[in-house]
C-alpha cells in the first residue's frame, strides 16, 4: 500500500515525458454558460415540476376517490394521459417544429437542431413511459399487456421512428452535416406520422376515446378527478420542460467538448509538462484499494 | 427534369442489367425468406394462405432495403455521386431517376414474389387488377422513400444497419395498405373494401414524390 502512495524521483524514464510540444498558446474558447436568469428560470421550473409532481401523485393516490367500474386502477389516468400528450403532441411537435425551422433557410441556427434533439430525446423517454403506462393499465382492464390496438400500434411505431432519429444523431459528422441531416429524418418521420394513423387506425381500434380533448372539449369526468388529471397535466409538461432545458444545456456543452476536446487535452499535457519540470517529481494515482485517510498523512 | 431522370434511370438500369445483382442476389433472397416463412407457419396451407398477403409485403420490404442499398453503393465509388453532381443533371431528375430504377427492378422482383407466393402458399387470386394496382402503388411509395433515406445516408459509414431502422418504419404504411388490399383481392370482395387503402398509397406516394423532388438537392448536399 505504501509503496504506491510514495512520490517517485523523474528519472531517465519518467523524463520521457516532457512534451515534444512547443508551448504554443492555445486558446480554449470557456464552455458556454446560461446566464444567471436562465439558471433561475431552470431551477424554479424545476421546483415547480417537482411540486406539481407530487401534488398529483398525493392527489391522485388519496385524495380521489376510486372509480365505480375500474377500482383503484383509474388512478393511472393521472399519469398515463398526461404522459401520452407530452410525448406525442409536446416533445415530438416541437422536434417537428423545430427541424423544420432549422432548415428553413432564414431561421437557420444550431439552437433549433439542438432543441429538436434534446425534445426527441425527452420525448422518447416520455413514450416509453406511455407505453409502459399503459400496459400496466391495459393488463387488469383488457387482460393483455399488450394489444394490437391502433393507438397502441402507431405510438410504438413513432417510438420507432424516432429511436432512429437519435441512432442518426449519434453517427459522428459535423455540427451543421449532422443538424441538417437529422433535420431531414424528423422531418420525413414527421410527414409520415399522419398517415400512420389514418392506417393504423382503419387496422385496428378498440382504444378508448379522449376522456379531456375531444371534439367539444367538455370533459366527461367530473370533481377533484378532474382537477387531479389537469394537474397532471400540468406537473408533467413542466417536467418535460425542466428535462428539455437541462438537456439542452447538456446538448451545448457536449458540441463545445466536441470542438474543443483536441484543445483541452493538449493544454492538460502541457500543464503536466510544466508541473514535471517546475517541482522535479510527481505524484504516483493512488492504487484501486484506497487507504483511510490517516495512512495518507502518515506517508506524507 | 423528366429528360435526367430518364437518363439516371437508364443509366442505372444498365448497370443492373451488366453486373445482374438484383437478379441473381436480391431475388434469391426474397425466396430465400419465402421459404423460411413457410418454416415458420408450419406446413398447414391454409396459415400460409391466410399469412401469404403479409409475408409477401415483409419480403418485398426486406429486398427493398436490399434494392436501394445496390442503388446507393453504385454512386458511392470513384466519386461517382460527385460527377453527377458536376455533370450538371437537376437534382429532382436525378432522384426520380434513382427511384424509377429501383421501382423497375422491385416491381420484377414482385412479380417473382407473387409467383412465390401462389405456388408455394397456396394463394388463390380473385381479384388480379387489385393486387397489380397495389403493387404498383406500394412499389412507387417504396422507390420514393427508399431512394431518399439511400441519399440521406450515402455518406456514413454505419449505412448498412441505419437504412433498415429508418427506413422500415417508414414503410410500415404501405405494408398495412398492400396487405390489406391483398386479402381483400383474395377474399374476392367488392373492390370498395380496398379503395380506401388504395388511396392511402396514393396519398403516401404523393407525399414522399413531392419531398424527394422538392428537396433531393439540399439533401444531396448533406451526404
Amino acid at each position: 500500500m505504501t509503496d504506491e502512495l510514495t512520490t517517485i524521483p523523474v528519472d531517465g524514464s519518467a523524463t520521457a515525458h516532457p512534451l515534444p510540444l512547443a508551448a504554443t498558446n492555445i486558446r480554449v474558447s470557456p464552455p458556454p454558460t446560461p446566464s444567471a436568469t436562465a439558471r433561475r428560470t431552470e431551477r424554479t421550473i424545476g421546483l415547480l415540476a417537482l411540486v406539481g409532481t407530487a401534488a398529483t401523485v398525493w392527489l391522485g393516490l388519496w385524495v380521489t376517490p376510486p372509480d365505480k367500474v375500474q377500482g383503484d386502477l383509474v388512478r393511472l389516468v393521472y399519469i398515463h394521459p398526461g404522459v401520452a400528450w407530452v410525448a406525442l403532441y409536446l416533445a415530438f411537435g416541437l422536434a417537428a417544429v423545430s427541424s423544420l425551422l432549422y432548415l428553413w433557410p432564414r431561421t437557420r441556427a444550431l439552437f433549433w437542431d439542438r432543441l429538436a434533439a434534446a425534445a426527441v430525446e425527452v420525448g422518447v423517454v416520455f413514450n416509453i413511459c406511455t407505453l409502459v403506462s399503459g400496459s400496466i393499465w391495459g393488463k387488469p382492464t383488457w387482460g393483455v399487456w399488450w394489444a394490437w390496438d391502433a393507438r397502441l400500434t402507431s405510438t410504438a411505431v413513432l417510438l420507432v421512428l424516432f429511436l432512429g432519429y437519435l441512432a442518426l444523431r449519434r453517427v459522428p459528422a459535423e455540427p451543421e452535416v449532422r443538424a441538417r441531416r437529422s433535420a431531414f429524418v424528423a422531418l420525413f418521420a414527421a410527414v409520415d406520422i399522419p398517415i400512420i394513423h389514418f392506417s393504423v387506425d382503419w387496422w385496428n381500434t378498440l382504444h378508448q376515446g379522449a376522456t379531456v380533448l375531444n371534439a367539444n372539449l367538455s370533459p366527461t369526468i367530473h370533481g377533484s378527478m378532474a382537477w387531479t388529471l389537469l394537474l397532471g397535466f400540468v406537473a408533467l409538461t413542466l417536467v418535460f420542460v425542466w428535462m428539455l432545458l437541462v438537456r439542452y444545456r447538456i446538448g451545448a456543452l457536449e458540441d463545445w467538448l466536441a470542438a474543443n476536446e483536441l484543445d483541452l487535452a493538449l493544454v492538460e499535457r502541457q500543464a503536466e509538462g510544466v508541473g514535471v519540470g517546475a517541482s522535479g517529481v510527481v505524484a504516483a494515482p493512488p492504487g484501486p484499494s484506497d487507504d483511510s485517510p490517516t495512512d495518507r498523512v502518515g506517508v506524507a | 427534369m423528366w429528360r435526367d431522370a430518364a437518363l439516371v434511370a437508364g443509366k442505372d438500369l444498365r448497370i443492373e442489367g451488366r453486373s445482374r445483382v438484383a437478379l441473381s442476389q436480391v431475388a434469391p433472397f426474397g425466396i430465400v425468406a419465402l421459404v423460411l416463412f413457410a418454416f415458420a407457419l408450419g406446413p398447414d396451407r391454409q396459415t400460409m394462405a391466410k399469412g401469404a398477403p403479409g409475408l409477401f409485403w415483409v419480403a418485398v420490404l426486406f429486398c427493398t432495403v436490399l434494392a436501394i442499398q445496390r442503388s446507393v453503393s453504385v454512386e458511392s465509388s470513384d466519386g461517382a455521386s460527385d460527377g453527377l453532381r458536376l455533370s450538371g443533371i437537376d437534382p429532382a431528375g436525378l432522384y426520380l431517376g434513382k427511384a424509377v430504377a429501383v421501382a423497375a427492378q422491385l416491381v420484377v422482383l414482385e412479380a417473382l414474389l407473387g409467383v412465390g407466393v401462389v405456388l408455394l402458399y397456396g394463394a388463390h387470386i380473385e381479384v388480379p387488377w387489385m393486387i397489380v394496382v397495389s403493387c404498383v402503388l406500394g412499389t412507387i411509395g417504396l422507390a420514393a422513400t427508399g431512394t431518399l433515406y439511400g441519399a440521406l445516408s450515402s455518406g456514413l459509414r454505419v449505412r448498412e444497419t441505419l437504412l433498415p431502422f429508418l427506413l422500415l418504419p417508414i414503410a410500415a404504411p404501405v405494408l398495412l395498405a398492400g396487405t390489406r388490399i391483398w386479402q381483400a383481392a383474395m377474399a374476392g370482395g367488392t373492390p370498395s373494401d380496398g379503395t380506401q387503402w388504395l388511396r392511402l398509397l396514393v396519398v403516401f406516394d404523393a407525399v414522399y414524390l413531392a419531398i424527394g423532388v422538392v428537396l433531393f438537392g439540399p439533401i444531396q448536399e448533406t451526404a
